[in-house]
C-alpha cells in the first residue's frame, strides 16, 4: 500500500500477533499458584482442627480464607456513597440491595460496583483436594502392602479424579457432561443478564469445548483387596479435655483420609475407652466424656474383639490408632504393651499417639515402654501436642508403612 | 473440538476500512499518533489485558493472578473480552480480536483513532506521559527487574518482597499530573516567606502573633502524598530496591492521566466510532450490527456508570449547545473531574436516571435522585470520585526522632478507610521502612491510630482531638 492510496500523511499497519509459542503468563500463574498453595498448606491445620468432615463425603467443598494472595492497598469502606445510572423509578429511601444477597441478584447493581471483587481462588475447596495439597506435602509413598489375594494380580487402574488432559479410552464422559453444563449455564445467566450481548446469538448449538472435557486420573496398581477399616481407639477418661479430643480428632481426620486415598471401601471402628471399652458412633466418640482411670488395654482387648468378629486380616486392611493422654493405671502397663504387640499381628499399621499438653511437655510411663518394648516393624508411636504437630506426626506414622512395605 | 478461529474477513478488507476511516479522521479534524493495529487470538488477548497491554512487562505473580482471573471469568461468560484494547504510545498500538465480526473490527478500528487523537492531545498525557517512550520505558522496566531477579545476590524472592509492597501503595504518589517539583531549597524558602507573611501586621490595631518559626530539618518538610518517593529518599534502602520502587511509580504515573480521564477518553472514542461509522455509507447488514454493537457499549449499566454511556452523552450535549470547536476544545483541557462539574447538567442526570446510595447497615439504600434538589449532589458525588479521587489520600506527616518511627495521616474526607485493607497495607509500608509505622485515621468519627510494630504486629487505638 502506498502514500498515496490516502491522503495523509501515514496508514495503520495491520500485522498478525505471533506469540512465537511462548507462554508468556506461565511463570507468573505458576507463582501465584504455588502461593495459593501455599496459603492453604499453611492454614491446613487450623481447617482440619476446625471442620467437622470425618466421613464427609470427598466432594464436600469447604470455604478456606486464603491470606496473602489478595493485593492489599489502601481502598475506601462502605461507608461511602456511591452513583449509578436507573430506570427511572427509584426513590429516595429505595432499598436496592444488601450484603445478605449474592451479588446481581439485587434490583440494585449489576455489577460489583467499586467494591473489591472477591478473588476465584478464595472462595473454596473441596475435602479431595485439600488432602491433595497435605499428601503432597508430605510427599507420601504411593506403595501397598501385598496381600493374600494376589491372585487377581492383573493390572488395574486406580482412578484418581480427573486431569485436562488425556487419552480418548479415560474420557471422563459425566464430568465433562458436568462442565459444559456449567458452562452453558454460565452463559444463560450472562445472556439473561446482558441480552444485547446476545441477540443475535439465537439458536446456537452449545457444542462441547475442549475446555470442558475431563479425564481420569489413573494410576497403575496392582490390585489388591480393596477393604481397609480404619479403627480409632481414643481414651475418653477424665483427663481426655475437649482440646485433646479436638487434636485426637483432627489426627483420626487425616488417617481416615489417607486411607481412604489407598482403598476403595472403607469402614471405620470407634472404640472409647476409660477403664472399659465400649463401641461408640462418632458423635458419642468426640462428644461424650466419662470420669474415672483408665485402662488402656481394654481399648486394645475391645479393638482385638472387633477384628476377630468382624475384620478377618486375611481379607482387610487395618488401620489402628490410639490416642490418649498415657494417663494409665500402672498395673495394665504391661498387658497393653502384650496387646499391642498383638495388635500389630493383625493390623497394617497400628500407631499410639500421645497428646501432650503443658508446659514441660513431658511423655508418660507407657509412651518409654512402647518404644521401649512393643518390637514390631509397623508399629509408630507419635506425640502431639498442638495443631502444628499433627501432620508430622502422620507423616511419621506414615513412614512407618513404607519402611514395612520396602 | 477445538474451534478453530474463523475469520470473516481479510486483512486486506481491514485495510480497505482502515483507509476510509483515516481519510474521515482526517477530514475531521482529529490528529493522531501513527496507528498500528495487531490481530491476536483470544488467548493473546487475555494476556495483553494481564500485563495492562504492553508487549514487555517486568514479571510478578499478581500478572499471573489476574491472567487467571480473567481467564476463568471468560470461559464461564461471565466477562466478554474488550472489543479492543489501546496503549497510549507513539505510534499508537492496538490489538484487535480475530474472531470478532468485520463490523465489530471497523467499529474498533473507529474508536481506536478516537483514543488515539485523546492520547495525543489530551493535557494530561501531554504533560504526564512521553508516548514515544512508551514500549522502551516497560521494556527497560522488564529487563531491569529480570536483572535483578537474576542477580545471584538478589534474587527472586527479594525482589519479590520489595515488587510487593511497592503495589501496596503504588497509587501513595504524586496525584497531580504535571506538577512542579520544588527543591527542598525553595520548599524551605517558601515556608520562610509564609512564615513573615504572616508575622507581618495587617494593620497598627493587630496584637502580636504568635507563629513557631517553621522547623526547616523536620523530614519530610511538608506533609507528603508521594509515598513512594519519601521511601526512595528516606528509607533505608538499597539502591536496587530504591530502583524497584522508581519503576513502580513510573508504571503508576504513566497510568494515573488514563484514570483521571476514563470519562472522557471512552466518551471521545465512543463519540468518534458512533460519527465515523454513520460517515462510511456501510452496507445495511453491517450497519444494522454497528447500531446493535453501538447500543451495548453506551448503554447505561444499572447501579453503576458506565464511562463509554456517560462521556458519550455529555459530548453529545456539549456539541449540541456548542458546536464542534467546543468539544475540541474539551478533550484537550479538562479531566474527569472538572468534565463531570462542567458539563454534567440536570437534564443530562434526568435523562441517565443517575442517582445515588449509601450503605445503611447491610442494605443499599437510595440517598439522592436526580431532581432539581438531588442532581448537583449527584454531580458532585460522581466529581469527587472518580479517578485518583476514588483512591485515599494518606500523607506521610513527619519521622518521631525518638524511635525513628513514621507518622503518616489519611486526608479523611467523610470516607473511611477500609481497615483490614489498611492493616496490611502498613505491614508493606514498615516492610519498606524498616521499622515502626503509624497512621492516623478516622473511624466512626474518632480519631484513630493504627500502628504498626517492627514486629509487624497491628494495634489500634482511639486518640484525643487534638
Amino acid at each position: 500500500m502506498s502514500k498515496d492510496d490516502v491522503g495523509g500523511d501515514t496508514v495503520a499497519i495491520f500485522r498478525e500477533f505471533d506469540s512465537k509459542g511462548r507462554d508468556r503468563s506461565a511463570e507468573d500463574r505458576r507463582r501465584h499458584r504455588q502461593l495459593v498453595e501455599e496459603s492453604i498448606k499453611r492454614n491446613i491445620a487450623d481447617i482440619i482442627a476446625e471442620e467437622s468432615i470425618i466421613g464427609k463425603d470427598k466432594d464436600k467443598k469447604i470455604k478456606i480464607p486464603i491470606k496473602g494472595i489478595k493485593e492489599y492497598r489502601f481502598v475506601y469502606g462502605k461507608n461511602k456513597s456511591g452513583t449509578g445510572s436507573g430506570d427511572g423509578s427509584e426513590k429516595r429511601g429505595d432499598k436496592i440491595g444488601s450484603d445478605d444477597m449474592e451479588k446481581g441478584k439485587g434490583k440494585g447493581k449489576e455489577q460489583a460496583g467499586n467494591e473489591e471483587g472477591e478473588d476465584i481462588y478464595e472462595t473454596e475447596v473441596t475435602i479431595e483436594e485439600l488432602m491433595n495439597y497435605v499428601f503432597e506435602d508430605l510427599d507420601l509413598p504411593f506403595l501397598q502392602r501385598k496381600k493374600f489375594n494376589q491372585l487377581e494380580t492383573e493390572k488395574n487402574f486406580k482412578r484418581l479424579g480427573y486431569q485436562r488432559k488425556g487419552i480418548p479410552p479415560r474420557l471422563a464422559k459425566k464430568r465433562s457432561m458436568i462442565e459444559r453444563l456449567k458452562r452453558k449455564k454460565g452463559y444463560e445467566r450472562s445472556k439473561k443478564e446482558n441480552p444485547e450481548v446476545h441477540a443475535e446469538e439465537e439458536n446456537q448449538r452449545f457444542p462441547f469445548k475442549e475446555d470442558d472435557l475431563r479425564y481420569f486420573r489413573v494410576r497403575e496398581d496392582i490390585k489388591q483387596e480393596s477393604n481397609a477399616v480404619v479403627i480409632c481407639i481414643m481414651d475418653t477418661s477424665g483427663s481426655m479435655d475437649m482440646t485433646k479430643k479436638y487434636l485426637a480428632r483432627s489426627f483420626y481426620f487425616l488417617l481416615y483420609q489417607f486411607v481412604k486415598f489407598k482403598y476403595v471401601n472403607i469402614d471405620i471402628v470407634f472404640i472409647a475407652h476409660s477403664t472399659t471399652a465400649k463401641e461408640v458412633n462418632e458423635d458419642e466418640f468426640f462428644h461424650k466424656g466419662e470420669s474415672g482411670g483408665t485402662y488402656i488395654s481394654s481399648g486394645y482387648q475391645k479393638a482385638l474383639d472387633i477384628i476377630e468378629s468382624r475384620y478377618n486380616p486375611s481379607v482387610w486392611n487395618i488401620y489402628a490408632f490410639h490416642c490418649s493422654d498415657g494417663d494409665n493405671w500402672s498395673v495394665d502397663n504391661e498387658i497393653a504393651i502384650k496387646l499391642a504387640t498383638q495388635l500389630c499381628k493383625v493390623c497394617n499399621l497400628f500407631g499410639y499417639g500421645e497428646i501432650i499438653q503443658g508446659y514441660y511437655k513431658r511423655t508418660s510411663k507407657i509412651y518409654g515402654e512402647y518404644n521401649a518394648k512393643v518390637k514390631q516393624d509397623n508399629f509408630a508411636v507419635v506425640t502431639i501436642s498442638g495443631k502444628e504437630d499433627i501432620i508430622p506426626a502422620l507423616k511419621k506414622l506414615l513412614n512407618k508403612e513404607k519402611e514395612v512395605v520396602e | 473440538m477445538i474451534i478453530s478461529p474463523t475469520m470473516e474477513y481479510t486483512v486486506k478488507e481491514l485495510q480497505k476500512w482502515n483507509e476510509k476511516i483515516e481519510k474521515i479522521v482526517e477530514e475531521e479534524g482529529l490528529s493522531c499518533y501513527p496507528q498500528e493495529f495487531e490481530i491476536c487470538n483470544h488467548e493473546d488477548m487475555l494476556c495483553y489485558e494481564a500485563y495492562v497491554g504492553m508487549p514487555a512487562h517486568y514479571p510478578h505473580w499478581s500478572y499471573g493472578k489476574a491472567y487467571e482471573k480473567s481467564k476463568t471469568l471468560y470461559s464461564y461468560n461471565l466477562k466478554g473480552l474488550p472489543y479492543e484494547m489501546v496503549i497510549n504510545s507513539n505510534p499508537c498500538i492496538a490489538y484487535l480480536m480475530r474472531n470478532n465480526t468485520l463490523l465489530l473490527q471497523i467499529l474498533t478500528i473507529a474508536h481506536v483513532y478516537g483514543h488515539n487523537d485523546f492520547f495525543k492531545n489530551n493535557r494530561l498525557f501531554i504533560e504526564g506521559t512521553r508516548a514515544e517512550y512508551t514500549i522502551q520505558m516497560f521494556k527497560s522496566h522488564a529487563d531491569r527487574i529480570r536483572n535483578y531477579v537474576h542477580d545471584p545476590s538478589i534474587g527472586y524472592e527479594k525482589v519479590e518482597a520489595i515488587l510487593d509492597a511497592a503495589h501496596a501503595i503504588r497509587f501513595q504518589t504524586a496525584r497531580v499530573v504535571g506538577e512542579k517539583k520544588l527543591s527542598l531549597e525553595d520548599k524551605k524558602k517558601n515556608l520562610l516567606n509564609k512564615y513573615y507573611e504572616e508575622m507581618k501586621p495587617k494593620s497598627p490595631l493587630d496584637e502580636k502573633k504568635e507563629i513557631p518559626y517553621p522547623k526547616l530539618d523536620k523530614i519530610p518538610l511538608e506533609p507528603m502524598e508521594d509515598i513512594l518517593t519519601f521511601m526512595m529518599e528516606h528509607a533505608k534502602l538499597e539502591e536496587w530496591q530504591k530502583d524497584i520502587i522508581s519503576i513502580v511509580q513510573e508504571e503508576t504515573q504513566y497510568f494515573i492521566p488514563q484514570m483521571e480521564t476514563k470519562i472522557m477518553n471512552e466518551g471521545w472514542a465512543s463519540y468518534w466510532h458512533y460519527k465515523i461509522l454513520n460517515r462510511l455509507e456501510l452496507p445495511e447488514s453491517l450497519h444494522l450490527e454497528f447500531l446493535s454493537r453501538h447500543n451495548q457499549v453506551v448503554r447505561p449499566l444499572l447501579g453503576n456508570i458506565n464511562p463509554y454511556y456517560m462521556g458519550f452523552k455529555i459530548f453529545m450535549d456539549i456539541e449540541a449547545r456548542y458546536g464542534k470547536e467546543k468539544i475540541m476544545e474539551v478533550r484537550k483541557l479538562e479531566r474527569d473531574q472538572s468534565f463531570i462539574r462542567k458539563y454534567l447538567t440536570e437534564d443530562l442526570c434526568k435523562e441517565m436516571n443517575l442517582f445515588q446510595y449509601i450503605k445503611r447497615g447491610r442494605d443499599y439504600e437510595i440517598e439522592e435522585v436526580a431532581d432539581e434538589d438531588g442532581w448537583r449532589k449527584i454531580r458532585n458525588t460522581i466529581a469527587n470520585t472518580v479517578g485518583i479521587e476514588g483512591i485515599p489520600c494518606i500523607k506521610v506527616e513527619e519521622v518521631i526522632d525518638k524511635d525513628r518511627s513514621l507518622l503518616l495521616e489519611h486526608q479523611y474526607d467523610g470516607r473511611e478507610l477500609e481497615l483490614p485493607y489498611a492493616y496490611e497495607t502498613l505491614k508493606y509500608i514498615a516492610r519498606l521502612w524498616g521499622g515502626k509505622v503509624r497512621l492516623k485515621t478516622i473511624v466512626s468519627n474518632t480519631n484513630q491510630m493504627i500502628i504498626c510494630d517492627e514486629n509487624k504486629r497491628i494495634t489500634m487505638s482511639s486518640i484525643s482531638n487534638k
